[in-house]
């Protein structure tokens, strides 16, 4: 899976370079973001905009990081949803757990 | 009730495989098009969705991520009915207890059954000669009868 990670003062943006956040490659989003925590980074944006397809793994590992990061008083917000990949945010009420912004820029204002 | 179309396809028991039977889910989305007023990149979502589902839970949860076994995928699409059936090797796993409702937001786990009840009219999971099989159908008749049902048994899930 490719993720590519900018470093902010306020957060770290991951873009998800990738079609599909499917079961296939959901663990290793897990596993990239628990690097990321235990260098002690918990502010975190996720851009989804090269996501055209989103499945309930994803869609756990994305909750997976959102837990761990509140536990580190930090956050996990969300930017770039395509119109079908918001549709399932808003399916499982997802989308009223996340901060979702339109693209990076506005999630770093947020923080 | 016209067999308009029929795809069967057996792959590896592993995930790198959602890819290629999601995108075959929406190819028959196009197929689908002419029957149905909803959003063609809409329908060709929730195909590819319920067909990713549902083998990432016969490949995880059935066969239990065994490599040597098998996920068989029989799609039918007729005049007034779209079919998708998923075989596993496995001895099932339990969905009866997926709750109907709306999962908690706070689990990272637990959508799958939900999404696939969600999106398709009815969803029944059974035992078969080779393991167990999850059938799931959407009518496609526009006045929302339902359509026939071939005589078989199954446990409604």
């Amino acid at each position: 899976m490719i993720i590519t990670s900018k470093d902010f003062d306020k957060a770290i943006v991951m873009s998800i370079e990738e079609e599909r956040l499917d079961a296939h490659n959901s663990n290793e989003l897990k596993s990239q973001l628990m690097t990321q925590f235990e260098e002690g980074k918990s502010n975190i944006i996720i851009d989804l905009q090269h996501v055209r397809f989103i499945d309930s793994s994803g869609l756990g590992a994305l909750v997976s990081g959102f837990k761990n990061a509140g536990s580190r008083d930090g956050s996990l917000k969300l930017c770039g949803l395509q119109k079908q990949v918001q549709s399932m945010f808003e399916l499982t009420r997802l989308h009223r757990v996340f901060e979702i912004f339109p693209a990076e820029e506005e999630a770093l204002a947020s923080f | 009730m016209r067999n308009l179309l029929e795809v069967d396809i057996k792959v590896p028991n592993q995930t790198k495989y959602l890819r290629l039977i999601g995108q075959i889910g929406e190819d028959v989305a196009g197929a689908l098009e002419r029957f149905n007023n909803s959003d063609p990149e809409e329908l060709a979502y929730h195909i590819n969705l319920v067909l990713t589902e549902a083998m990432a839970n016969a490949i995880k949860h059935a066969n239990k991520n065994d490599p040597t076994k098998d996920v068989h995928i029989s799609i039918n699409l007729t005049d007034d009915l779209l079919s998708i059936k998923v075989y596993d090797q496995g001895q099932g796993f339990d969905i009866s207890t997926a709750d109907l409702q709306t999962p908690d937001p706070a689990l990272d786990h637990g959508r799958g059954v939900f999404l696939i009840r969600s999106l398709m009219d009815s969803v029944t999971y059974s035992r078969c000669d080779t393991g167990n099989v999850l059938e799931m159908r959407k009518s496609l008749l526009q006045d929302g009868r339902k359509p026939e049902r071939g005589p078989c048994a199954e446990e409604s899930i």
